[in-house]
């Protein structure tokens, strides 16, 4: 008999990296939804450097004083760092030209204005990343739903039926890795990608379609359907509260004060220009 | 109330709309308040509908048509809302949120139980199921016999109202896919929780055993309408032994003419070896390192341990399908390709006769074979005769020799009859066979199977034990991943036991 020898175990606990609680975990999940929109507001309204500026380092500090550790931010904001340089640089060549010509190749003009717009760009894909990563990072999904269907009254058919839906995409990457791992176990892994790939999203489907009809049997025989779903209770509690309020106001306040800045500053270019 | 019975079916049946065949008709029975049940029936005999029924979930004139009558507590099923809970088959598709407490309270909710009640019942269920958790555990994190325990404690909480009315328990084949202490658990938590007689228990199950000795009462489904048979148990078994047998049930006593092979005293030498192997489905999920093992050349290894413990993971490294993520996997000199003529530049470079992971997929179809546990992950084709000719082709065999296997193949695995049928749409049984059969189309002198016999009733499970026995006997060399202890008795020629880490 062949004996198995096992040494230095690692256990697939703590796989799940805990995350740090903090402030704005008090936030409700509508809250962050909507403080993401009005964080966005400036930015989208102004094509100026200043008011994103304004808005980016007053995120910055907020997120800090909430308590978010600065390692998990920049490790959030890295795929912004990596996308926005690309955004500037397509905008400093092709921007609308005006003031100095630095450089002129066929279409390319890089002018005074097309590399002041290029640090805008940087500046306020940089605002809106942070503000998204750490409002929608690690949001709560069930929270959410509790959120969007006892405050925003969407209907609890359609918030639910999506929150268990999505507790199956898990699922559907692993099949999705079994189906690769299938092909070449049959002698189709070396060549023929396309049809390939036809036959795995073929089988995907019909497993989905599958594994859904199967979780709306057991909710149905969890008593979920269209006749109780309008008199159901909720066993966890969404409402809007102090923390709440606070979070609007400091957001409102922050985002007065880049539009402002940009007015007296007379930065502001209004984004139909 | 008076003491009515507590499910009631006076010659009922049930066709699913747009079918001409009644899903089951002609039923009658009486089961009393606390009375514990066993259902068995053939495949297509209509206990699932049955029980869907009972459930209250079968819908309404649009969804079928019923006849007769099915009453739960006097009441037509789909008005009781909560007074019958239901555990099915597949634990992970039972899971509805989270974490555990919040999918226990779904079906208050749904019931509209006001807040303040919700949680006493949800902590009085998962007490009931013995689940020790905190109630934000994710359900993600539970083994499958915890995921079953879980949806009981989903139905108990439902039926715990204040007026303490007795439910019904129903469960659709609730350790068809459990390991062996998943099984025992379940059972043991089913047991206490009916113990009060109070909750009436209705389970359909092939592998009869595991509740032999807690229901009082069997009642056989006849296919094509009717009770087989309504009694105790020992007077079932005893009275219609053989027509539950030929029903695919695992009755007691039931017993093949199978018998271990003749294996040699002294171990042959390793065709497959791995030391220092560290596996994982990627990088960052390393699963166990430290692994060495070997497996024999023409013996029938069998991979054990409990679910979780990376037993799957192990066989597709082994197998050349996952990259180990330390160590190697080696193989025997007789087993190794020649480096291939033609090929693309990044499978070249890559190359190593030794290492099966690096061979191109075309190269295992001789040497190494796998069957997936579920079959319908391997399937391409939209007809049973192309699926098994899938890796012929791929050898590229010429069009008389791919059809002359072919045909061989279907009549060796009893698949004639569907030959040009969609291979999703065979039964349970004919998937398992045709999926081993497209392994065994290209002849590899390794076959690698996961859970071959998962979910398989007592037929298919006989068919299947003795067609890997032929293979066997061809000289083949199998490795099985498996806790099927009557499968590891046959075949179970050298064990590789994985234990869970410390």
């Amino acid at each position: 008999m062949t004996t198995l020898d096992i040494s230095d175990r690692t256990a697939l606990a703590g796989q799940h990296s805990a995350t740090r609680a903090t402030r704005l975990d008090r936030l409700n999940p509508v809250t962050r939804f909507l403080l993401l929109v009005l964080a966005a507001l400036p930015v989208i309204i102004s094509l100026d450097w200043l008011s994103a500026a304004v808005m980016f380092v007053g995120t910055v500090l907020i997120l800090r004083a909430c308590g978010v550790p600065v390692r998990r931010l920049a490790r959030r904001l890295r795929p912004v760092l990596l996308v926005a340089p690309l955004a500037a640089v397509s905008m400093a060549l092709y921007g609308k030209p005006g003031g100095e010509v630095y450089w002129h190749w066929g279409l390319i003009w890089v002018t005074q204005r097309s590399v002041t717009m290029a640090i805008a760009v940087v500046v306020r894909i940089l605002a809106l990343g942070v503000a998204a990563v750490e409002l929608l990072g690690g949001l709560d999904l069930t929270a959410t739903a509790d959120g969007l269907a006892q405050i925003c009254r969407l209907p609890a058919r359609f918030v639910l039926g999506a929150l268990a839906g999505l507790r199956l995409a898990g699922l559907f990457v692993d099949d999705w890795r079994t189906l690769a791992q299938a092909r070449r176990a049959r002698g189709l892994g070396d060549s023929g990608r396309l049809r390939r790939f036809a036959t795995m999203a073929f089988a995907l489907l019909v497993f989905a379609i599958r594994r859904g009809t199967k979780l709306a049997t057991a909710m149905e025989a969890r008593g979920f359907s269209s006749q109780t779903a309008g008199r159901r209770t909720w066993a966890r509690v969404s409402r809007l509260g102090l923390p709440d309020a606070i979070g609007w106001v400091i957001t409102a306040a922050l985002a007065a004060l880049a539009i402002g800045s940009s007015l007296y500053f007379g930065t502001f270019s209004l984004v139909t220009r | 109330m008076t003491e009515a019975a507590a499910v009631l079916a006076q010659d009922w049946g049930w066709r699913y709309a747009g079918r001409t065949r009644w899903a089951t008709r002609r039923i009658s029975f009486s089961i009393g308040t606390g009375e514990r049940v066993l259902l068995l029936g053939g495949s297509g005999a209509g206990k699932s509908t049955l029980l869907s029924a009972v459930n209250g979930i079968l819908g309404g004139a649009d969804e079928g048509e019923e006849e007769g009558q099915l009453l739960v507590d006097g009441r037509h099923p789909s008005r009781l809302h909560g007074r019958v809970g239901l555990v099915m088959q597949d634990p992970s598709s039972q899971v509805i949120l989270e974490r555990i407490g919040d999918d226990v309270a779904f079906g208050c909710e749904n019931l509209g139980v006001p807040r303040e009640q919700i949680w006493p019942r949800v902590r009085a269920a998962l007490d009931a199921v013995r689940l020790d958790l905190p109630l934000d555990h994710p359900t993600s994190a539970l083994s499958g016999g915890q995921q079953q325990r879980l949806a009981i404690a989903g139905a108990l909480a439902m039926q715990d109202g204040e007026d303490r009315a007795p439910g019904v328990l129903c469960l659709d084949e609730p350790t068809a896919n459990l390991d062996p202490t998943g099984v025992r658990e379940v059972r043991e938590v089913i047991s206490s929780v009916v113990a009060d007689r109070r909750t009436t228990l209705i389970v359909v199950e092939h592998r009869v055993r595991i509740w032999a000795e807690l229901v009082d009462r069997v009642i056989v489904l006849a296919s094509g309408g009717g009770l087989l048979a309504d009694g105790t148990p020992s007077e079932v078994f005893a009275a219609h032994h053989d027509e539950l047998v030929r029903a695919g049930a695992w009755v007691p006593g039931a017993h093949s003419d199978l018998r271990r092979r003749r294996v040699p005293s002294t171990p042959p030498p390793a065709i497959l070896s791995a030391r220092d192997l560290a596996i994982g489905r990627e990088p960052a999920h390393l699963v166990t390192s430290g692994v060495r093992t070997q497996i024999p050349e023409g013996l029938s290894t069998a991979i054990t341990g409990p679910n979780g413990v990376g037993k799957t993971t192990l066989a597709l490294t082994l197998a050349g399908l996952l990259e180990p993520l330390a160590g190697q996997v080696e193989a025997a000199a007789s087993l190794r390709p020649a480096r291939p003529a033609r090929l693309a530049r990044n499978l070249r470079r890559r190359f190593d006769p030794a290492r099966p992971n690096t061979w191109p997929s075309r190269e295992l179809l001789t040497r190494i074979g796998s069957v997936f546990q579920n079959p319908e992950h391997q399937f391409v084709e939209a007809r049973v005769r192309d699926e098994l000719a899938v890796g012929l082709r791929a050898l590229g065999r010429s069009h008389d020799e791919c059809a002359r296997r072919v045909d061989e193949l279907l009549a060796q695995l009893h698949l004639e009859q569907v030959a040009d049928a969609n291979p999703f749409t065979l039964s349970g049984g004919e998937k398992r066979r045709l999926s081993v059969g497209t392994v065994l189309a290209t002849g590899p002198a390794v076959i690698f199977l996961d859970e071959p016999t998962f979910g398989q009733d007592h037929n298919t499970w006989t068919d299947l034990v003795s067609l890997i026995t032929r293979i066997l006997e061809q000289g083949c060399t199998i490795v099985s991943v498996t806790h099927d202890e009557a499968y590891l008795r046959l075949l179970g020629e050298n064990i590789v036991a994985m234990e869970p880490a410390a």
